[in-house]
């Protein structure tokens, strides 16, 4: 497992975690098939938190963060995003989407669009922002992320770290409440994840709620106040990040920390 | 410089590539005579080619043009070109090609059909060519109406009335979703669409009789103007037909899925000829006595539908191409399902499939042929009728000659047009 360093200074000043609940999981239950692949999970995140999900690949952790805005329905237990509890009404849904914002592993960019195209897709035709508005705000955001002379481009002409700054931009210019990140590092090349890492840092030191799924370590321990700990569908482990990777309580937290920090 | 390990201090710069070897002799070289295998392969194909066309070419070289019958042609040739010497009589292609144009389409009214093929390239220009300013697709819309008044003649209120139907259910839709959910009024929409055209849409065509043209009977179609009406309309219906086919099939509803997957298999399932009968025998049958169900529009029907059937599949090709991660952003942004399908799905199913479209539009482009099996007088029809024709009877390679020229121009532009369209939408470089 590559890790890599976080050598910058953390602005902690706007990481604050408020009382006011973001999401709340309650008893959820997922299947696929016969395959019980999540199992009770409770969670409750605050609004600000930055929560990095660990754990061995196919413990649940992606699928976890999939059922908060849906692209998995859960089968039992409840799921509330921003009070608004997920149920099977469509109008609800595309509703939570818009407020949770995602970005995949794969990036998952529209080739047919612009990279511009690509930012102002949603603001236009979701939240019906005026084109030229939608077109300054991802703007904003491409310089944010530091690409703003990519705008005109293709998805398919980007290096795999730009691409994936695109994808953080995109989610960002629907203004969203939380953020998700699906693996976002775990597809790119060594030298490209500094450049992301350091896109979310500063997303998390402006004081968005983040779930992270992530193998970054460095990253967990810079800017996460909680990490989970996930095997066999279930939550197994929850601490802050330094009495996390110090002192964890589980024989199997243990054994992942050692496999993967080993070296 | 012993050791295993080095280091280099300076980088290199970019430089040119090598000048690139060119030249026509050193292609004729490299592709042509590479070995002594190749070399003589290009020395038997140059062979074969020589001896076809010193075989084909005094055939048109000996081409009569001015005759008045084959056995007129065969004189000519025999008077000019000696005993024994064949030659092409293209005579009957100068005497009918009228007729393989227009059908017995009236001849003083050939400027119509002749501008609505004109106008035709003006509806499709803007839609093939996305540089041309949007606006010009409202001309696209109202094309259909246009070319049906031009060919088919008649008060232009008739298309017009049909057009007014697609009104009226914008009108009570706008005025119904207002109060009501979009269901309802999508369906009371449709409902009053229908009740128009069935009911109110002839008589009011008929009470207000604006720009009559002289009406021309389907039954005077033929030619190419019929091979093009029908190839044209059955490809502009099919594409929607076959997208909306194919999301069905790969709908989570149950009946949608069931209905779809049903109408592929079955229309899939079942020669376009035997559809052609069935609508030239059996539909009006089934239909109330007394209408009368316009041959062409039966047969534009069946074909569109038969199309529809084949392009559901290569569009659902398409779809399955698509990684499901597009499907997942576009959810994950909070786009509905049209919206996503509209904005994200389509344009790149579509354009994976534009080989497998544009081929389903050439063969149902070819397959208006088949047309002349239920007596329609399409360019295959007329070639029969010709040859019926004392005069003319025997000549066969200089008609289907024509024909196949026509047909190959027509197909050829769609291929040229889908490759240029294929160059145009290639947006990565990986």
């Amino acid at each position: 497992m590559s890790e890599t360093v976080i050598d910058q200074p953390i602005d902690r000043s706007g990481m604050k975690v408020s009382d006011e609940v973001a999401i709340e999981i309650v008893g959820m239950n997922k299947w696929f098939g016969e395959f019980h692949v999540l199992r009770d999970i409770d969670l409750t995140v605050y609004k600000g938190e930055r929560i990095v999900v660990c754990g061995p690949s196919g413990s649940g952790k992606s699928t976890l963060i999939r059922c908060i805005n849906r692209l998995e329905e859960h089968q039992k237990g409840r799921i509330a995003v921003d009070g608004v509890e997920l149920t099977s009404d469509l109008k609800n849904i595309d509703k939570i989407r818009s407020e949770v914002g995602m970005v995949f592993q794969h990036f998952n960019l529209f080739p047919h669009l612009t990279i511009l195209e690509n930012c102002t897709l949603a603001p236009i035709w979701v939240r019906k922002t005026p084109k030229k508005e939608a077109e300054a705000d991802a703007m904003q955001f491409l310089t944010k992320v530091r690409i703003p002379e990519q705008a005109d481009k293709y998805p398919g002409q980007l290096s795999g770290g730009q691409q994936q700054r695109v994808a953080i931009a995109r989610a960002l210019c629907m203004r969203p409440k939380i953020m998700l990140f699906d693996e976002p590092t775990s597809a790119l090349d060594p030298e490209m994840i500094k450049e992301v890492l350091d896109t979310m840092i500063e997303l998390a030191e402006e004081g968005m709620t983040m779930i992270c799924v992530t193998h970054e370590m460095g990253f967990a321990q810079a800017v996460a106040n909680r990490v989970i700990f996930m095997d066999q569908g279930q939550i197994v482990e929850q601490n802050e990040p330094k009495a996390f990777f110090n002192n964890p309580q589980s024989e199997r937290t243990k054994l992942f920390l050692s496999q993967i920090l080993g070296h | 410089m012993a050791g295993a390990g080095s280091f280099r201090r300076e980088m290199l710069e970019a430089q040119a590539p090598p000048a690139a070897r060119t030249g026509r002799l050193r292609w004729l070289q490299e592709n042509l005579f590479s070995s002594w295998q190749n070399a003589l392969l290009t020395l038997l194909s140059l062979a074969a080619i020589l001896w076809l066309v010193a075989h084909v070419w005094p055939w048109f070289a000996h081409s009569v043009w001015d005759a008045g019958s084959l056995t007129e042609c065969r004189a000519i040739i025999r008077e000019t070109w000696g005993e024994g010497a064949s030659g092409a009589c293209f005579a009957v292609i100068r005497e009918r090609w009228q007729q393989f144009l227009f059908g017995f389409y009236p001849r003083e009214l050939y400027w119509r059909p002749t501008l609505a093929f004109v106008l035709m390239f003006a509806a499709l220009a803007p839609i093939l060519f996305a540089e041309l300013p949007r606006r010009l697709r409202w001309f696209a819309v109202a094309f259909p109406g246009i070319a049906y008044w031009l060919l088919w003649g008649g008060p232009a209120s008739v298309p017009l009335a049909v057009y007014a139907g697609f009104a009226i259910a914008f009108l009570v839709h706008r005025a119904v979703a207002a109060r009501a959910s979009e269901l309802v009024a999508l369906i009371l929409a449709a409902a009053a669409m229908i009740l128009w055209w069935l009911h109110l849409a002839g008589p009011v065509a008929r009470a207000l009789p604006i720009l009559p043209l002289q009406p021309v009977g389907s039954s005077r179609f033929g030619g190419f103007t019929l091979s093009l009406v029908i190839g044209v309309t059955g490809i502009a219906f099919s594409l929607p037909l076959g997208i909306l086919l194919a999301l069905g099939r790969r709908s989570q509803m149950f009946f949608v899925t069931t209905l779809c997957v049903g109408f592929i298999e079955f229309i899939r399932g079942v020669p376009l000829i035997t559809l052609l009968l069935v609508a030239s025998f059996l539909l009006n049958i089934f239909l109330p006595p007394g209408t009368n169900f316009d041959i062409i529009l039966r047969v534009i029907i069946m074909v569109t539908l038969f199309a529809s059937a084949y392009m559901a599949e290569v569009i659902r090709g398409g779809l399955a191409a698509l990684p499901r991660g597009q499907y997942e952003a576009a959810d994950a942004l909070g786009l509905d399902y049209w919206k996503s399908t509209r904005l994200i799905i389509m344009p790149q199913a579509l354009k994976i499939s534009i080989p497998g479209i544009v081929n389903t539009f050439i063969s149902l482009f070819k397959d208006t042929t088949l047309v002349a099996i239920i007596g329609l007088l399409d360019p295959i029809g007329l070639t029969t009728a010709i040859r019926a024709d004392t005069n003319w009877n025997g000549i066969v390679w200089e008609l289907y000659g024509f024909v196949a020229l026509l047909f190959f121009l027509c197909c050829y532009g769609m291929s040229q047009y889908s490759q240029y369209l294929e160059r145009k939408l290639r947006t990565g470089q990986r």
